[in-house]
């Protein structure tokens, strides 16, 4: 089969402090396979936010190694890294994730813009998935001009459009209602049924741990359960 | 591709209307400020030499080669009448005067000093020379008589003569031979040049080549007229040269090289006032750019987790400054070229100028250059500046790493 869209070995992660060495993630080894649903939770400051943020790229690793589309990205530089961003992850932060001075529909075009698509053809996908997130009417709005959860969705719609292989949310419903909740979790279930995406979700939500099909759990930067759901 | 980050930095200018504007009108203001105080100075320059040229020295002069650096009364230019005719045949210029030089000791009943004298041509010195219009006393030479003076106001109160006096005269001759004569003062000048009101007197050309034994030779041929049209005089008048090896045309500013140097060093001393002015200007914009990519950390953040790079960030902050700088340095051609234009016309003028105009007899007003040279370099200097400020904001921004600035709010 296809190789895992994620492996981390043995991967550290240390913060200085001042004088103090806060060690976020220490020895992570993981695997996500490709299609797969996964959910990250844990107690505030286990280090949720820090493992997306390596497998992203956003970040480096103190130590380890991390290889995504079978690349070594701990490796690359930071070009590489945006690049690498730009054509098969998307992310989808808790909050702010839109660029405040583009309105809904030009947030969601921005990355197929940034990959050259043509200007019909986004513009057509972006009026559509705008639709699908239930977002009709309001493509033409800035961010200050939609709710939280409009926001999130615009955000939502934004990752998803240009079908990256891997989808990075880091508590994307932190700030939703549960039926917002309920109806973006299906959305992203749905993608990751048809096309095959790759999630991986960090949360406190009961909700979205229910929808993920592996449930891993942090404690003071390691991995202390994975379980594997229906 | 690029379209991204143009769209980007278009709607990030006016994400605060005011601020922007503030920032245009900074630089527009600078520019304005900066074309009209240059275009003053060049217009300045311009009068300037124009007076100094139109006093005595006319803008251009034929004399024998090395006259100039070691003026001999031996120096002379042959036959000198003939070939300011010819001139002005070629040039199609009135304004061509002949002259000859010398020195002597001047003596009225109590005092005796030295003086230059020269010898000018009662019909042709008016048009290169504004020195008959100076005549504050008395009158000017008529060319009637043959053997009379005018005297600088300052050499006249130093002998205690008035017009109507006499004054000797003895100094040497070209040839070396003794020259002597009595001659009645009818004039004094005063012309603002110390030196000139100091040093000289003027009697008829005919009467000075008597005295000195000058023959049909004169030490200069003064050529005036415009200066914009010096040089077409200058091709003209360089053809009746052309077999005639031992003349030479020198321009104004070789005519009178301290002109020229004084000018230099007063530009030099205003460029540091404008380079201070450009200065502050620069670190305005370095502000306005440094604020507007702070408060935008977050967002930076967002884009560089969208895969925009380090590179094209840059781009679009250095296209915010571009825009800003353009918009501020069109606006301020066109505003700073409407005002020189305007004083351009009407005359620029300040208390005590008319008084002193009408003393010297110069223009009473100032007159601006309006040209590339007085509205380019300024709004150029600041859109220099600005660019140059905006490239710490980039610099600043190339270090921040993507999760730094997500955490930024
Ligand atoms: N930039 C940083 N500098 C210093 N320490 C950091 C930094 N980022 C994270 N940490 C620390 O690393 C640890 C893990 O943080 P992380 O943000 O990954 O936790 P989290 O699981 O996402 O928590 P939360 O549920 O509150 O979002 C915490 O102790 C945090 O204080
Ligand atoms: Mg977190």
């Amino acid at each position: 089969m296809n190789n895992p869209a994620v492996i981390c070995h043995k991967v550290d992660k240390t913060f200085q402090q001042g004088e103090l060495a806060v060690h976020a993630l220490s020895g992570v080894d993981l695997e996500i396979a490709s299609g797969g649903f996964v959910c990250l939770s844990g107690p505030s400051g286990s280090g949720k936010t820090t493992l997306l943020n390596m497998i992203g790229g956003l970040d480096r690793p103190s130590g380890g190694e991390i290889t995504v589309a079978d690349l070594r990205i701990d490796r690359m530089r930071m070009s590489e890294l945006a690049e690498l961003r730009l054509h098969h992850i998307g992310f989808v932060f808790q909050a702010y994730n839109l660029i405040p001075v583009l309105n809904a529909r030009e947030n969601v075009e921005f990355v197929m813009q940034l990959q050259g698509v043509a200007a019909a053809k986004r513009h057509a996908l972006a009026m559509d998935i705008l639709e699908e997130v239930g977002l009709k009417g309001m493509e033409e709005r800035r961010p200050g001009e939609l709710s939280g959860g409009q926001q999130q969705r615009v955000a939502v719609a934004r990752a998803i459009v240009s079908k990256p292989a891997l989808i990075l949310a880091d508590e994307p419903t932190a700030n939703l209602d549960s039926a917002t909740a309920e109806k973006l979790m299906q959305q992203m279930r749905d993608l990751n049924t048809h096309i095959g995406t790759t999630f991986v979700i960090s949360t406190h939500d009961k909700l979205v741990m229910s929808y993920a099909k592996r449930l891993i759990k942090l404690h003071d930067g390691k991995i202390v359960d994975d379980i594997a759901q229906q | 591709m690029t379209n991204t980050t143009t769209l980007l930095a278009w709607r990030n200018i006016w994400r605060h209307p005011r601020r922007t504007l503030l920032t245009i009108a900074a630089m527009v203001f600078a520019d304005v400020l900066l074309i009209f105080m240059l275009g003053l100075q060049l217009g300045q320059y311009r009068m300037m030499i124009d007076n100094s040229l139109a006093i005595f020295t006319g803008q251009m002069q034929v004399q024998a080669d090395g006259y100039n650096d070691e003026p001999y009364m031996y120096r002379t230019i042959p036959a000198a009448d003939a070939l300011a005719e010819d001139i002005r045949a070629r040039t199609q210029l009135e304004a061509v005067a002949t002259r000859g030089y010398g020195f002597a000791l001047v003596s009225s009943e109590t005092r005796t000093l030295g003086a230059q004298i020269s010898g000018v041509d009662p019909q042709f010195e008016p048009r290169v020379s504004t020195l008959p219009g100076l005549i504050k006393q008395g009158r000017y030479l008529d060319g009637k008589a043959d053997n009379e003076i005018v005297i600088g106001s300052t050499l006249a109160r130093n002998l205690r003569i008035e017009p109507g006096d006499e004054l000797t005269i003895l100094g040497s001759g070209r040839d070396g031979s003794m020259a002597a004569t009595v001659t009645p003062v009818v004039g004094i000048y005063e012309s603002g040049n110390r030196d000139m009101d100091r040093m000289m007197l003027s009697m008829p050309l005919d009467t000075f080549r008597d005295v000195f034994s000058m023959g049909d030779t004169a030490h200069s041929i003064v050529i005036g007229g415009e200066r914009e049209r010096a040089d077409r005089i200058a091709t003209g008048a360089q053809a009746a040269l052309a077999d005639k090896d031992s003349l030479v045309l020198l321009d104004w500013e070789t005519l009178m090289p301290g002109l020229k140097q004084a000018i230099q060093a007063d530009f030099t001393s205003a460029w540091f006032m404008y380079a201070v002015l450009i200065i502050l200007v620069a670190f305005g914009m370095l502000n306005t750019m440094l604020m507007s990519v702070l408060e935008r950390t977050h967002e930076f953040g967002i884009l560089l987790a969208l895969g925009v790079g380090h590179g094209k960030l840059g781009r679009m902050i250095v296209t915010e400054s571009a825009v800003l700088a353009t918009t501020g340095m069109l606006i301020g051609i066109l505003i700073g070229a409407v005002v020189v234009g305007y004083y351009l016309v009407n005359g620029f003028t300040y208390p005590g100028m008319e008084a002193m105009g009408e003393r010297f007899n110069i223009p009473s007003v100032l007159r601006p250059e309006v040209s590339l040279r007085s509205l380019l370099p300024g709004p150029l200097a600041v859109f220099l500046a600005t660019m140059l400020a905006s490239l710490y904001p980039i610099l600043h921004m190339r270090k921040l790493r993507p999760t730094e600035a997500l955490q930024a709010v």
